[in-house]
């Protein structure tokens, strides 16, 4: 009898649930899938405070209409993430989809948005070459930069700077070795070793860290994001490796990491296409708002997110806020008619940014807090190495 | 047959009806009322209900605690993956050689690991599980752990799979099939020696079974049944990747069995309805109480697993009633 | 030559200290009270936490990190009367689902209080330099530090176990439960003392981690599988077994780090080294234990059943 009763609520409340969200379409509906538990909370964290900070600097509204974001959590696993998706495509009826961290789990939900759903994905931070390449779409747009332009501009620097050898690290994920791989592209010296280290539950470096320490390259490159980062560099500390042999990153120390990893960074260098520095206004206020409200300094997956509200509300002002037909959406969102952190801001043929990289090293500032500083542009107006493969011209 | 009757009159044979029917009614029902988003759940939750049955074979019948169960859903997942990348769309080819597949492995490693007993065989299903993780996250050519998009199984002339609710029927046929041939065979002579087994293994040895030898069918079956499983999700997302068969993915599936209850004929559909309706109703139903509650649903769920193992001893399936004969 | 070696030797070592401290509790619960607690790597995980905050207040290291091992014996204590106590009498399964339930628990729990970012943990300044093992061999203070500690530990636990009562009736509940109840221990108490002290070791291997490391949400999760490879390697129940199959664990782990890619290289191409390595590295330690199952089905010191 009990089991009954329960039954038939849940069945009662499987039906209820969906009839709400039909009524709503007179806001315009964004979702946002990124990771809210786990270990990686922070970073979702940082991106669901700058698009709440974007919404606000918009006044709530786009074109008049108010604007609607719906956050999902994709708990870091694909399936959840494409689940999520679906949700939001097929029961929240959402306008647009945006977030996504994590490359296997944009590409888990790619089609259930871009084709099943016709609905436009605003990419805020993965990157993945296959949507760079054969698997672009009218209704894909990224935000961020694709997997390997970063790292390989931090190769086209360090060809600059002069460094003859050096010695790379990375976790043994399709994102590292996608890293490593990025920075061989265009790096013309010596490689004298590569280290693919466990991935996600390698705790301790100190077997590679003693082998750097036989080597004695130039320097070493590393990729390790979140976490991990913070765990590498106390290492690197420790074994007193910052003395001899300096550090090249990407995407290893931000501004989420940075708080723990403090002074041991000091000194590294590292690459990225959004920097806290850029001399526009709007990111001047971005990062000076955040700072008042948080408390703490955005990272480069926040601004990205910001970008991406950012180019919604421009097309939904420019379309007077009838998004109805699809395709004129599309076109204004190509346009890219707005005012991005980054200054200007354009899109290749495959949706992606053509944009600067520029180069950051850790410093004190003025008040003695640790903080990043931009030194260099390594790259100017780079384009990712897949656009060619994409369709789309 | 002549079995069935009398238990469609109790109230556990009431409620699986009604839950059948709904099921089989569910694409037309979510036409109706334009809830193209609870089709996509309802095809989620049969698909798991089929990898639970399939792990209910070894563990429910059997008492064989597996925990690299979802190996095999991988398994057969990534043979149709790299077969559709290859070139080789034809479902024809690509489900069966994915479930031989699997059963070949599983007969291999059932066959080292049923020396072992208790949590040395937990442990030991749990490396080779991870053996096959690593393996395909080794894969760069498919995708490593970004993993594969692939297309889906072509049945030329015959069904599109393409359509949701052809697939969902198709996923909810092979699922009445496979809970059709579990109840098959808990009733035959080997269903009886598996679970004479699983109380007494001693005695059944003395009477002159070779109980390793039923068990490794078993654990070949559990594995090709649990392919199929993996078949069906990579054509439901058109996408595999490692993460499908994580250890994470095993106690998932041993949640669900637990939950529906073990050794329970539907016990893995109870299993995988709880599951899925919790973790999509308990965030909105916490942020009702108090806004953002929702995000933290698991302080919720953790305790509340604690709380079936400790007090729903036979799953849901035992709040039904007492089984008859 | 030499000194790398002895370096990546000592890498082994320590690294298979941590590891030990870990599954010696996993062990202990395992083998007395028979329970599969997947939430070991929770308690791992609080006492990295407990630390930061004992250590924020103290505004001392070791004053917080000696303080955190109470905190959490207590919690030990408590999570067994709450739960673990229940499930004695259950089979691995229920076992499995309710200590998986509580990974989920500690997981949001530590998220809601101390936040999603994680956190960190210096190295206290007295221990932040290298010392000189010998000439021309440089080691940081804080990992040596970590091999003393574990080493005290470790022959604590050995005197424990052979010497005294307590240890008496542990390495007795572990042949035969129900005897030494018969006896008239009082046996809720030895088990809330057991899970308790396997508290402790978790979450001292978690505060030691945690300089090197971070602290963050879901620590223990990822090494609890390592955990509970060792102490099947090593045999269930067994400390010896324990410590034994941690030093294995952490030499095979370093050396196979250290040395693997280059010994492929000496016959495959090197992007095939640089691709293989880290995958077989990843696999090597399930491929141990499964070769040692294979051949002692109870793990190496196990209880013949």
């Amino acid at each position: 009898m009990k089991r009954t009763l329960l039954g038939a609520a849940t069945l009662a409340a499987i039906l209820g649930c969906g009839l709400s969200p039909a009524l709503a379409q007179q806001s315009i509906k964004i979702g946002f899938i990124s990771t809210f538990s786990g270990p990686q909370a922070a970073i979702g964290e940082d991106m669901r405070r700058s698009v709440d900070l974007a919404v606000e600097h918009l006044g709530g509204k786009a074109a008049g209409k108010p604007i609607q974001i719906v956050y999902e959590d994709d708990q870091f696993k694909p399936d959840v993430g494409k689940q999520k998706s679906e949700k939001l495509v097929q029961q929240d009826k959402v306008d647009f989809v945006s977030g996504y961290i994590w490359s296997n789990v944009l590409l888990a939900s790619y089609k259930s948005v871009v084709d099943e759903g016709d609905t436009i994905l605003i990419g805020a931070n993965a990157g993945p070459s296959q949507i760079a390449g054969e698997l672009c779409n009218k209704n894909f747009f990224s935000t961020s930069w694709q997997n390997d332009q970063t790292p390989m501009a931090m190769g086209e620097y360090l060809n600059a700077k002069g460094v003859k050898n050096l010695y790379l690290m990375g976790p043994n994920y399709a994102a590292g070795k996608d890293m490593l791989a990025g920075v061989k592209r265009t790096y013309k010296g010596k490689i004298s070793g590569e280290d693919f280290t466990k991935w996600p539950d390698q705790l301790d470096f100190s077997a590679e860290l003693a082998k750097i320490a036989q080597v004695k390259p130039d320097g070493i490159f590393i990729f390790y994001p979140g976490a991990h980062g913070v765990q590498f560099l106390k290492q690197y500390v420790q074994a007193g490796l910052n003395k001899s042999i300096p550090l090249y990153q990407v995407f290893s120390i931000d501004a989420i990491t940075l708080p723990q990893q403090g002074d041991l960074a000091l000194g590294t260098l590292g690459a990225q296409e959004w920097v806290n520095d850029l001399p526009n206004e709007q990111n001047k206020r971005y990062v000076a708002d955040f700072k008042k409200k948080y408390g703490v300094y955005p990272s480069y997956y926040g601004a990205q997110s910001y970008d991406a509200i950012m180019l919604i509300a421009s097309a939904a002002e420019a379309l007077k806020g009838d998004l109805s037909d699809k395709a004129k959406v599309r076109a204004e969102i190509a346009k890219a008619n707005f005012k991005s952190l980054r200054g200007g801001f354009k899109f290749n043929t495959n949706h992606f940014p053509i944009q600067n990289f520029y180069i950051q090293e850790t410093v004190k500032d003025a008040d003695g807090k640790v903080t990043v500083k931009t030194i260099a542009t390594a790259v100017t107006d780079g384009k990712d190495p897949y656009y060619e493969k994409c369709a789309m011209k | 047959m002549a079995e069935l009757l009398p238990a469609l009159r109790t109230p556990r044979g009431v409620v699986t009806v009604l839950l059948l029917l709904l099921l089989a009614a569910l694409p037309l029902l979510t036409q109706a009322f334009d809830q193209r988003y609870l089709l996509s759940v309802g095809t989620r939750i049969v698909i798991w209900s089929i990898a639970a049955a399939s792990l209910n074979m070894i563990l429910g019948y059997g008492g064989l605690v597996s925990f690299g169960h979802a190996a095999f859903l991988g398994i057969g997942g990534y043979a149709v993956g790299i077969l559709s990348a290859e070139g080789f769309a034809s479902g024809w080819l690509q489900w069966p050689v994915a479930i031989a597949v699997a059963v070949v492995w599983a007969t291999l490693i059932g066959a080292l690991s049923l020396r072992t007993r208790g949590v040395y065989f937990i442990m030991i299903t749990l490396a080779f599980a991870q053996l096959v993780y690593y393996l395909s996250s080794g894969l760069a050519a498919y995708g490593g752990d970004d993993g594969l998009n692939i297309s889906r199984s072509r049945f030329p002339g015959l069904i599109d799979l393409r359509d949701k609710a052809t697939f969902y029927w198709l996923c909810f046929a092979l699922l009445c099939g496979t809970l059709w041939f579990c109840s098959r065979l808990v009733h035959s002579r080997f269903g009886y020696v598996l679970r004479g087994a699983r109380s007494n293994e001693l005695r059944m040895t003395a009477l002159g079974f070779p109980v390793f030898r039923y068990r490794l069918v078993a654990f070949a079956l559990a594995g090709g049944f649990g392919a199929l499983a993996g078949i069906l999700l990579a054509n439901d997302g058109a996408y595999v990747s490692p993460a499908m068969m994580s250890w994470v993915k095993s106690g998932d599936l041993i949640v669900i069995v637990v939950l529906g209850g073990i050794g329970a004929l539907f016990g893995p559909l109870y299993g995988a309805i709880a599951f899925f309706a919790v973790e999509e109703f308990l965030p909105p139903l916490l942020n009702l109480m108090h806004r953002g509650w929702g995000e933290y649903w698991q302080i919720v769920f953790g305790p509340l697993l604690v709380i079936i193992a400790l007090y729903a001893r036979g799953g849901l399936d035992s709040l039904l009633g007492r089984h008859h004969g | 030559m030499m000194d790398y070696l002895l370096i990546q030797v000592l890498n082994g070592v320590q690294l298979g200290l941590l590891m030990f401290l870990l599954a010696a509790g996993l062990t202990l619960t395992f083998g007395i009270m028979d329970l599969v607690n997947l939430a070991h790597g929770s308690l791992y995980m609080m006492g990295a936490y407990f630390a930061w905050t004992l250590i924020g207040w103290t505004h001392s290291f070791a004053l917080g990190a000696l303080l955190a091992l109470p905190a959490c014996f207590l919690l030990g204590v408590i999570v067994e009367v709450v739960v673990a106590r229940r499930l004695y009498a259950r089979d691995h399964l229920d076992q499995v689902l309710a200590t998986f339930g509580l990974i989920l628990f500690f997981n949001e729990l530590v998220r809601a209080v101390w936040g999603p970012e994680g956190r960190s943990i210096s190295v206290p300044a007295f221990l932040n330099h290298t010392v000189t093992l010998l000439p021309g061999v440089a080691y940081p203070a804080y990992r040596f530090a970590l091999i003393v500690v574990g080493t005290v530990v470790g022959i604590l636990l050995a005197w424990l176990v052979a010497r005294t009562r307590l240890g008496m009736l542990i390495r007795a509940g572990a042949s035969n439960r129900r005897m030494i109840a018969a006896l008239g221990v009082n046996i809720e108490l030895l088990f809330s003392l057991v899970f308790g002290l396997g508290a402790v070791f978790a979450g001292l291997a978690g505060l030691m981690a945690a300089p090197i490391a971070s602290v963050k949400i879901g620590m223990g999760d990822d090494i609890l599988i390592v955990a509970f490879v060792i102490i099947v390697i090593g045999g269930i129940g067994s400390i010896k077994g324990a410590f034994v199959a941690a030093m294995i664990v952490g030499q095979i782990d370093i050396v196979g780090r250290a040395f693997l890619p280059d010994f492929l290289k000496t016959f495959m191409g090197a992007a095939s080294a640089s691709a293989a390595a880290p995958a077989i590295s990843q696999v090597l330690i399930y491929i141990v234990m499964a070769a040692v199952l294979v051949w002692r089905p109870t793990g190496l010191f196990g209880q013949r059943t």
